[in-house]
């Protein structure tokens, strides 16, 4: 599997990181080295195997439908790099 | 007065019932170490004293009214992985700046009711991805071991503590803290642990609570700690495992009393070797050490029985298929809005990735990138849901083996512990070092490791244990049987306290 460099930024992208052209370069080797590795799984049979979503058994649990927290907008925005009144302030999206 | 520092969880546990010593004066013996050994060591990235002392300080009030609790006044280290309220926690990344959760993890929460004195916070590898440690934003974790060089004397090369939770073990080993809180996607607890002669469990998936532990990958993580004997291991799982409403993967079962099962022994247990383990390469002490723990089980009274895990040697490639996918989804989430560090650029797209670029360390991109790659339109049945259809099939093994044995029997590492650098330049061969763990993990099985001797270097070795889901307690009687035979493994030589 070789994954070039145009793949690379494409999920550089993605991925929301920037990268250089020097990572680029370097992303591309170890990305396709690390593929080709993975590519070993292609040997296993597994026509007819579930995939698997957890590993014991167990219901799921169903709780009341009720409001348990909230008031709490101090504390979501404690943490943000920048904030006023109780809300993000992000960079401008819409012109 | 002798070293408190020295002491088990459990002989601590025996000296401040029978008041030989306060709650203080144990929790400033550590903060005391910690101070002259953290340069040297670099095990803790955030010490809390000023926290510990309080705890314990209220430890001693519960003592003397005759309060206790089970963990009452025992200092234990805390990866920087489980969120603390009003603690900076930082999961060793930089993109979390001076992130200071507003709430407790779940784990957490559960030892400091249980009256455990936190002594800071441990190092361990970025968002803990990693078996060295290396990958760290606060620096690498020294290992207190180091090589035997061939005139007897300690060689001065610095040796990796494992990882991702290399602060836990390092601390545990060095004596820093009673025992730690730790975190195992993979390996992350166990490797370390084989690598600094300690003990470590990962227990089944759903024991302990994942809430308020910082994501890597959310099918495999799971928390236990890293203690300095099989007892102690057993008192801290009790303590950390709980059901909890706030993660729906948590099991709703009772959590036994492991200490009560610690004497057991293992007479008439079938133990499982799988022969897939015996891989190309190994080295040969580590087939000597498999070979001894399987005599000390035998002549102990159990049976030893061949098995096959014939889907072994996929684990480690379906690993590095959901570990990163799952990586890549958990950490979308750091984007410079809403907590952590925000690098500004010309637009939003911009300041994203100024920000991912800036605040995500090598390893971490890498996987990120191959998570996205693998979960990407048209790649994800290729990729993801292939290696979950192999998870099934890693399972079944298991299922099928446990129709013959209690219990697994292999070595927890392919080799020793190793150098800063020996293994950075490939990534391949960096994960590797998880080739006997990560089955388990895979599987959502107990899986823990054991100190089983020394290797040719004087660096420890470990034994490691899988058992049947939520059967963690005939892994804590083998376990206990081993070490009963093995014998602890101290680090020979305090040479970081030397200054």
């Amino acid at each position: 599997m070789q994954v070039d460099e145009a793949t690379v930024r494409r999920i550089a992208r993605l991925a929301r990181i920037k990268i250089s052209d020097a990572e680029a370069k370097g992303l591309e080797t170890e990305l396709s080295g690390i593929l080709d590795w993975v590519k070993q799984l292609d040997e296993v049979d597994t026509a007819n195997v579930e995939p698997m979503t957890r590993v014991v058994a167990h219901q799921l649990k169903m709780r009341d439908d009720v409001v348990t927290d909230g008031e709490i907008a101090d504390q979501v925005t404690a943490n943000a790099p920048l904030a006023e009144d109780n809300f993000f302030v992000v960079p401008k999206v819409v012109e | 007065m002798t070293d408190l520092t020295k002491l088990t969880m459990a002989e601590a546990r025996d000296g401040l019932a029978k008041k030989t010593f306060t709650a203080l004066e144990l929790t400033d013996a550590f903060l005391g170490a910690i101070e002259k050994a953290n340069p040297a060591l670099n095990a803790y990235v955030l010490p809390t004293p000023d926290h510990a002392r309080v705890q314990a300080k209220d430890s001693d009030k519960r003592i003397a009214s005759g309060k206790a609790r089970p963990l009452e006044g025992l200092p234990i280290g805390n990866k920087d992985l489980f969120c603390t309220r009003g603690i900076r926690t930082t999961a060793c990344s930089k993109i979390l700046g001076e992130f200071s959760p507003t709430y407790e993890s779940t784990v957490g929460q559960n030892l400091w009711d249980a009256g455990a004195v936190m002594l800071g916070k441990l190092n361990n590898d970025e968002f803990a991805m990693g078996s060295s440690n290396e990958t760290s934003a606060f620096g690498n974790v020294v290992s207190p071991w180091r090589r035997k060089g061939k005139d007897g004397k300690l060689a001065t090369d610095k040796l990796v503590p494992g990882g991702s939770s290399g602060g836990s073990s390092a601390a545990v080993a060095a004596s820093l803290c009673l025992a730690a809180t730790a975190t195992d996607t993979g390996g992350s607890i166990r490797q370390p642990a084989a690598l600094t002669g300690t003990v470590g469990i990962k227990p089944t998936y759903g024991r302990c609570s994942r809430w308020g532990i910082v994501a890597f990958a959310s099918s495999l993580d799971q928390a236990g700690p890293i203690a300095k004997t099989v007892r102690d291991s057993a008192i801290m799982l009790k303590a950390m495992a709980s059901h909890d409403p706030k993660d729906t993967t948590s099991v709703d079962a009772p959590v036994p009393d492991y200490e009560a099962v610690l004497g057991k022994g293992v007479k008439g247990l079938r133990v499982g070797i799988p022969r897939e383990y015996r891989v190309e390469g190994m080295s040969p002490e580590i087939q000597k050490l498999w070979d001894e723990g399987i005599a000390w089980l035998k002549s102990a009274g159990a049976t030893i029985h061949d098995i096959s895990l014939p889907h072994t040697k996929y684990a480690l490639p379906a690993y590095y298929i959901v570990a990163p996918a799952e990586c890549s989804s958990n950490l979308a989430r750091y984007d410079g809005m809403r907590y952590g560090i925000r690098v500004n650029g010309g637009n939003l797209i911009d300041t994203y990735e100024n920000t991912r670029a800036e605040g995500f360390g090598k390893e971490v991109r890498r996987r990120i990138l191959i998570g996205t790659y693998v979960l990407s339109a048209g790649y994800y049945d290729a990729y993801y849901l292939k290696a979950q259809k192999v998870r099934t099939l890693i399972k079944r093994d298991f299922d099928e083996a446990w129709n013959k044995v209690d219990v697994v029997l292999t070595p927890t590492t392919p080799s020793p512990a190793f150098a800063f650098g020996e293994k950075t330049g490939d990534p391949l061969a960096m994960y590797l070092e998880d080739i006997f763990t990560v089955t388990v993990n895979m599987a959502g099985l107990p899986g823990m490791s054991v100190p089983g001797g020394l290797s040719s270097e004087g660096t420890p070795l470990g034994l490691q244990l899988i058992g049947k889901p939520f059967d963690e307690e005939t892994l804590f009687r083998t376990a206990q049987v081993i070490e009963d035979a093995a014998g602890r493994l101290p680090v020979p030589e305090a040479w970081w306290m030397k200054g």
